[in-house]
């Protein structure tokens, strides 16, 4: 058997020698690809997408994945596993030559790949491959392609790859050196663009306005056409700039929410209320690691998964807390400050001491990763899906709160714990649930933050002032308040910061909070009645 | 119910605390480790002042961990001097007031003949005073602002002539991407704003107008992106070819790069380029999005040569985990070590004036490749590399410079220190040495 595979291999390699002098003309192609200098290379990927070499989409295949070698003596060979072919015959070599090298790849070269498939995909009779390669064309426009362009937007059916095409062609007629011939091409490609909107056709319509060898007409258009998009961009740059706060918002909500009810509705500092969402963050990950050794199937939801799991974790972690620290500090806000400070450091320090010091990765499943273009708005998937999540949060705290015999326990306690406990509510039992739903809360804008944030040890510190800021800044006591809050102070870094920068937004904001709870010390919206500081 | 057991509850507190302190150190090092081998006789102590707590202890721990690595071979070879070298381990706890204490202990109480320590600028700023009353000797393993020379200091990292400025230069060449628009972007302190002033003039130099700059700063542990990451698309959307380059401290960088890929951001579109970002950091990121994105460093993992290889596998024997990644803070620790081994053994003595005398012109194989050379100002020629990020987490290399890179201390590319030179040995002896006017400015600019 192995003899006959040893046959078979020393046959084809003799075939291979035999046929390379018949392949002078096409190993010409390849050529550019078994040299060691970046330009060589991305100018070898261009000839040889331009071959239409049946060998061509494979060799790049390889060379964006790293499998494609060369020798010194122009020979180029793919990796599959542990074997090596010859890239232009598709032929196992045996043994490996010497000398081999992998092709190297870097950002230059894959421009020219995303050229490559852009010009490959083009004629696909597929509508999405079209369309991206229509797109990539806009990105970066070559001359050299612009008959393909046309003689593919003739016959093209689909409304959005038509407009894609025709937004580049403008870009590629707009990229070519200037020609008096060209005015009414260029004027129109001018017009085309304006129309398009965007960044981009900002982008090139600017650089032909400044352009000094343009005709003076199309100049004038293409100045025109700028500041008619630096319009349209500027509207749709506040609507963008709200979203950004609403985000923002809504990640300083989920911290916050679960602080809304132990110091809130509790009275009770707690300062490891960041470690809770760091403990959540680490379950998270968790979770995604079990899944995947476990029930591989089940990937695209451990982030779902972890939801529930990170709550209960947590959640019992502050009945823990509340019974074994808190429950013995009633009453002494500074002793229950320190000692749930100190907790927070040996949480820390034990979650340093089982996971080690550095990031640990926790992935972002596919659904929500990427973004989406809303007119002009650009909507990253994972900030909406915060955004909905702690909605859903504090909607499900509400109906808690509002319609179980806990919540009304809570809401009894909170408003009165003496005539509480005459009534007859076991009102110990209620502060280890209400601290452990805290708690449990934390898990959860852990798992958010996982998203978006890195999971480490120290991941609940840069949370923790935030949170109380929110907390007190919307009143204690009253989730709307937090609610507010959260959103008052999003929005409020996120128009600040475009203007006078991230540090300096981040001061003024804190700056006003003073200034506001200077003149409302009990927050936006105070709870009235017989609170329980009275 | 608050009035219940009081002083139960803080007994209780109490030996939560003593539990987990016993745990932190069971699950650091042990003494027996690194003396196991060790010849007899008086140890010498080498301290160790890297936070083990806090936000740096991210970065920090591991250059703990690789320096008992270094000493535990060392004494494994037979000590130094024929004693063996006793770690000291202290912990600064991220804490800068706390570091300048740290090292008073080390130097006076512990009296180590030489010092391993500090990551961030703001913490060596606040140790060098400490070091130079008490004439100890610090090694500085991390890259970093310069516009500093220190006798008592060996900057074993890079200075921004051997990172920054070739990173430049690799963003202006056609295989970078030739940029003619820069968005610097970096936190709030003092290296990103020294690296920036540096970078603003040579760009200038270079030829890149000041409209095409934009300078953006951000607060420590910045995780809110968004708006940032939107104004450089809209700054790179002039039609010229724009890149970023990122002096953004450690632990913002997750988020950074997240908010990137999720904005469709590639590296073919707008390469990043990172002086603060490396193995360590991508370890707990999902690199698939940062695909291309750019790091300058003096050291790679990835590099390939039989130095490199045995450091690797050293450092998984020893830290029994064979996915720990290697970096360039560490590989200056190690260079930083062996050259004082080499000093110590040069004076014969661990004298510290003896033994800074000593130290310059000492040589020592690179793990890359390249002879690193101790300077008169206390730095070391190094090879720069521009790393490209791969899916697996490492950086393929895609540039070097042809030759080694002396470090320069003072920047030419400041006003004010451009005609400073550092330089230790005599007849100069002085860290800012003005070459026009022949005068050392002594202890008013350092």
């Amino acid at each position: 058997m192995r003899s006959l595979a040893c046959l078979t291999l020393v046959v084809a390699f003799w075939l291979g020698a035999v046929l390379a002098p018949g392949q002078g003309a096409r190993a010409d192609d390849f050529a550019g690809l078994a040299r060691g200098q970046f330009e060589a290379i991305a100018g070898g990927v261009a000839t040889l997408a331009a071959s239409g070499d049946p060998q061509a989409e494979s060799v790049l295949h390889a060379l964006e994945q790293r499998r494609l070698f060369f020798t010194p003596s122009g020979g180029l060979f793919i990796r599959q596993g542990e074997v090596y072919r010859d890239a232009r015959t598709g032929q196992p070599v045996s043994p490996v030559p010497d000398m081999i090298a992998p092709v190297r790849l870097n950002n230059r070269v894959r421009k020219a790949l995303v050229a490559a498939w852009a010009e490959r995909d083009l004629s696909s009779p597929l509508v999405a491959k079209r369309l991206g390669a229509a797109e990539a064309l806009y990105h970066r426009p070559d001359p050299a392609m612009l008959p393909a362009i046309g003689r593919v937007l003739s016959g093209e059916k689909d409304r959005a790859v038509r407009s894609a095409l025709v937004r580049a062609r403008a870009a590629t007629i707009l990229e070519q050196a200037p020609a008096p011939d060209q005015v009414a091409a260029r004027l129109e490609a001018v017009a085309s663009l304006r129309a398009a909107g965007g960044l981009e056709a900002r982008g090139i319509l600017a650089s032909v306005a400044a352009s000094a060898s343009e005709d003076a007409g199309v100049r004038a258009a293409a100045r025109a056409a700028v500041s008619r998009i630096d319009w349209t961009l500027r509207v749709w740059g506040v609507l963008q700039n709200a979203f950004y706060g609403l985000s923002y918002g809504s990640v300083l909500l989920l911290a916050a929410t679960g602080l809304a009810i132990t110091f809130g509705v509790m009275g009770v500092i707690n300062m490891a209320h960041g470690e809770m969402m760091m403990i959540g963050a680490y379950v998270t990950w968790m979770v995604q690691q079990g899944i995947r050794m476990t029930v591989p199937g089940l990937e695209p939801i451990a982030l779902l998964i972890a939801i529930p799991v990170s709550f209960v974790v947590c959640a019992a972690f502050g009945v823990l807390i509340e019974r074994g620290l808190i429950r013995f500090l009633y009453g002494r806000p500074l002793e229950t400050l320190l000692a749930t400070w100190g907790l927070s450091l040996i949480l820390q320090q034990a979650v340093r001491s089982v996971f080690g010091p550095t990031n640990i990765a926790v992935e972002t499943p596919s659904w929500l990763s990427g973004s989406f273009a809303l007119g002009g708005m650009e909507i990253t998937l994972n900030r909406l899906g915060i955004l909905v999540f702690a909605f859903l949060v504090l909607g499900g705290l509400m109906l808690v709160l509002r319609r179980t015999a806990l919540g009304l326990e809570m809401r009894a306690v909170t408003q009165n714990r003496r005539m509480a406990a005459l009534m007859g509510i076991r009102t110990p039992r209620v502060d280890a649930m209400a601290f452990g739903l805290g708690a449990g809360l934390a898990g959860l804008a852990g798992v958010a933050v996982s998203q978006i944030d890195n999971v480490s040890p120290n991941l609940g510190q840069s949370y923790i002032i935030d949170s109380f800021m929110v907390v007190v800044f919307g009143g204690v006591g009253n989730l709307w308040g937090t609610l507010a809050a959260a959103m008052a102070l999003g929005m409020g870094g996120k128009v600040l910061e475009p203007t006078i920068g991230a540090v300096s937004a981040k001061i003024a904001i804190l700056v006003l909070v003073i200034l506001y709870i200077q003149r409302h010390p009990r927050g936006m919206f105070p709870v009235r009645g017989r609170g329980i500081e009275s | 119910m608050s009035d219940i057991l009081p002083s139960f509850s803080r007994r209780t507190f109490g030996r939560l605390a003593l539990a987990s302190s016993a745990a932190a150190l069971a699950s650091g090092w042990r003494p027996g480790d690194a003396l196991a081998a060790a010849p007899g006789g008086e140890p010498i102590k080498v301290g160790i002042l890297h936070s083990l707590s806090g936000t740096m202890a991210i970065s920090e721990t591991t250059l703990k961990d690789v320096m008992l690595m270094l000493i535990a071979e060392q004494n494994r070879k037979g000590g130094l001097l024929g004693r063996p070298l006793q770690p000291v381990v202290v912990d600064p706890a991220s804490n800068w007031p706390l570091f300048a204490e740290k090292a008073r202990q080390l130097l006076s109480v512990d009296k180590v003949a030489a010092a391993f320590g500090c990551w961030t600028s703001v913490s060596r700023k606040s140790v060098l005073p400490v070091f130079e009353e008490l004439n100890g000797i610090l090694f500085y393993p991390v890259q970093y602002e310069g516009q500093e020379c220190s006798r008592n200091i060996f900057y074993t990292g890079a200075a921004p002539n051997q990172q920054a400025i070739p990173a430049v230069d690799y963003l202006l060449s056609e295989d970078g991407g030739g940029a003619r628009r820069f968005a610097l972007v970096g936190t709030d302190y003092v290296y990103p704003r020294t690296t920036n002033q540096i970078l603003a003039n040579y760009l200038r130099f270079k030829g890149i107008r000041d409209e095409d700059v934009m300078v953006n700063y951000t607060p420590f542990g910045q995780s809110d992106w968004q708006t940032i990451v939107s104004q450089i698309k809209a700054f790179g959307s002039t039609g010229k070819k724009t890149a970023v380059v990122s002096t953004i401290n450690g632990d913002a960088n997750v988020p950074f790069y997240k908010e990137l890929g999720n904005q469709g951001i590639s590296a073919t579109d707008i390469p990043v380029m990172a002086f603060s970002v490396g193995e360590e950091e991508l370890a707990g990121m999902d690199t698939r999005p940062l695909v291309g994105q750019l790091a300058a460093w003096n050291y790679f993992e990835s590099i390939r040569t039989p130095a490199n290889e045995a450091f690797i596998r050293e450092w998984h024997a020893f830290t029994k985990n064979p996915k720990r990644t290697t970096n360039d803070p560490m590989e200056a620790h190690y260079i930083g070590f062996n050259m004082w081994v080499q000093a110590v053994t040069k004076a014969g003595t661990t004298d510290h004036d003896k033994v800074i005398d000593a130290m310059v012109g000492i040589r020592q194989p690179n793990l890359t490749g390249g002879i690193a050379q101790m300077l008169p100002d206390h730095h070391l020629t190094k090879p720069v590399y521009i790393g490209e990020i791969q899916e697996d987490g490492q950086f393929s290399v895609v540039w070097k410079t042809p030759d080694l890179v002396p470090g320069q201390a003072w920047s030419p590319w400041v006003p004010e220190t451009k005609n400073l030179i550092g330089d230790w040995t005599k007849p100069i002896a002085c860290g800012n040495y003005d070459t026009v006017t022949k005068a050392c400015l002594g202890k008013t600019h350092a």
